[in-house]
């Protein structure tokens, strides 16, 4: 997650300190994972070494948090150039689905049980995502649909790996 | 779902063979009072075979269907299209709906058919297509309704009558991801505000991730853990 470009993006509209930055981010994009108040400065500090984001007040007294954080026109040009750009897909080719299965029938056990647990659990974590954006608004509907197609995927292609057990375990053997 | 209750409906050791194609060899399978169960498999795995049994539509060959304590399998043909009308309730992939009728008259049929009065069948129908959000379409006919809406209609006039089964193919087959997921939502909570069970025949995952339980069906074999006591 391009947590920098976030937070240039949330500086757009207006400064904002730290925790403000923070509570923002977290809100709109952290989901079950907040930010640390580590990540937070790091970030930050990063963004300013680089001439991205700028100091726009301080408050009297001590820490970082007093600091109020304005984005440059450097920085501007930065959100544009990584909204524009398309993010890399990903390849999804390293995965410990099929290396458990393989090593499975490797070693001359089953793997029907592996898929079939694993679909379970699969098929567990889609229904509480489904309840969750069944009780929720817009945002977590697009948030947890995010997550449901992958794992649909997933499960997609553990029906397939299934139909095709005795094939791979023929080949894998011989 | 704890193991204590009994479940409402309940199959054992469900066999049905067309000619010479094994459709059921031996299936198990219950749902409790309540329960959105999905029953999911691939294609040919007799997913419909099986919800055709439970819902006293096809006779299996072998094997023993309970419904709150009266067998199904050994009652009349009168008595099971009696049981099927009154506490059963029917969603398919799509062509369910009398074309001829009014989406209203079609979800007040049901109620007109066990000799409720018009005003008082089509006052039940209008609140039904209330709570599916499809009231606007009330005096269309199917053939002027989008898929989408056509299909809510049918979960409405599945619900009327106040089933304590829905049995539900493919219900969102024919529709669109945004569609389907409308569907599912609108019917799972309203057989939950009711207390009905449902059956749901799907190979979609995200589907079935609006049961609260699921059997596989492979190869006309299900399990059913609730039931191994
Ligand atoms: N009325 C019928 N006459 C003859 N064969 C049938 C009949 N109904 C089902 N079958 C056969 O029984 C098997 C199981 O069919 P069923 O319709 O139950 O599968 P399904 O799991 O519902 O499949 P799908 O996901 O494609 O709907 C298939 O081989 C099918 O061809
Ligand atoms: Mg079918």
């Amino acid at each position: 997650m391009s947590i920098g470009q976030a937070f240039l993006g949330l500086l757009e509209s207006h400064p904002r300190h730290g925790y403000d930055l923070k509570r923002a981010y977290d809100e709109r994009f952290g989901q079950d994972r907040p930010l640390h108040y580590g990540q937070v400065y790091a970030t930050l500090s990063r963004l300013l070494k680089n001439g991205l984001v700028e100091v726009d007040s301080i408050e009297p007294g001590e820490g970082p948090e007093r600091k109020c954080y304005a984005i440059t026109a450097a920085g501007v040009t930065d959100v544009e150039r990584w909204l524009a750009n398309p993010e890399k897909p990903d390849l999804y080719l390293q995965n410990t689905l099929y290396t458990k299965v393989v090593i499975a029938l490797l070693t001359g056990r089953g793997a029907a049980e592996i898929l079939d647990t694993q679909r379970a659990e699969h098929l567990r974590l889609m229904r509480d995502l489904t309840r969750r954006k069944t009780d929720g608004d817009l945002a977590d509907q697009l948030i947890c649909d995010y997550g449901l197609f992958h794992l649909e995927a997933d499960l997609r292609w553990l029906e397939l790996t299934a139909a095709r057990l005795d094939e791979l375990t023929r080949e894998v053997r011989s | 779902m704890n193991g204590t209750t009994t479940p409402l409906l309940a199959g054992t050791g469900l066999r049905k063979t067309y000619g010479a194609t094994p459709a059921l060899v031996d299936a198990t399978i219950c749902v409790r009072a309540g329960e959105v169960l999905a029953v999911m498999g691939p294609s040919g795995s007799g997913k419909s075979t099986l919800l055709h049994c439970l819902a006293g539509i096809v006779a299996p060959d072998a094997g023993r269907i309970v419904y709150d304590g009266r067998e199904l399998t050994a009652m009349s043909d009168r008595e099971r299209s009696a049981l099927r009308r009154r506490e059963f309730g029917f969603v398919f992939q799509f062509g369910q709906l009398v074309p001829e009728l009014t989406c209203l008259e079609n979800v007040a049929l049901p109620l007109r058919l066990d000799g409720l009065k018009r005003r008082e069948a089509e006052r039940r129908a209008a609140g039904w297509l209330d709570r599916l959000e499809v009231a606007d379409v009330a005096d269309k006919r199917p053939g002027e309704v989008s898929g989408g809406q056509g299909q809510r209609v049918a979960v409405a006039r599945a619900l009327v009558h106040q089933p304590r089964v829905v049995f539900a193919d493919e219900p969102t087959g024919a529709l669109d991801s945004l569609n389907g997921e409308r569907v599912m939502r609108l019917l799972t909570r309203a057989t939950r505000e009711a207390g009905a069970a449902v059956v749901l025949v799907t190979h979609e995952t995200r589907v079935a991730a609006y049961s609260d339980r699921e059997i596989v069906v492979r190869d006309g074999t299900s399990h059913d853990a609730e039931l191994v006591a």
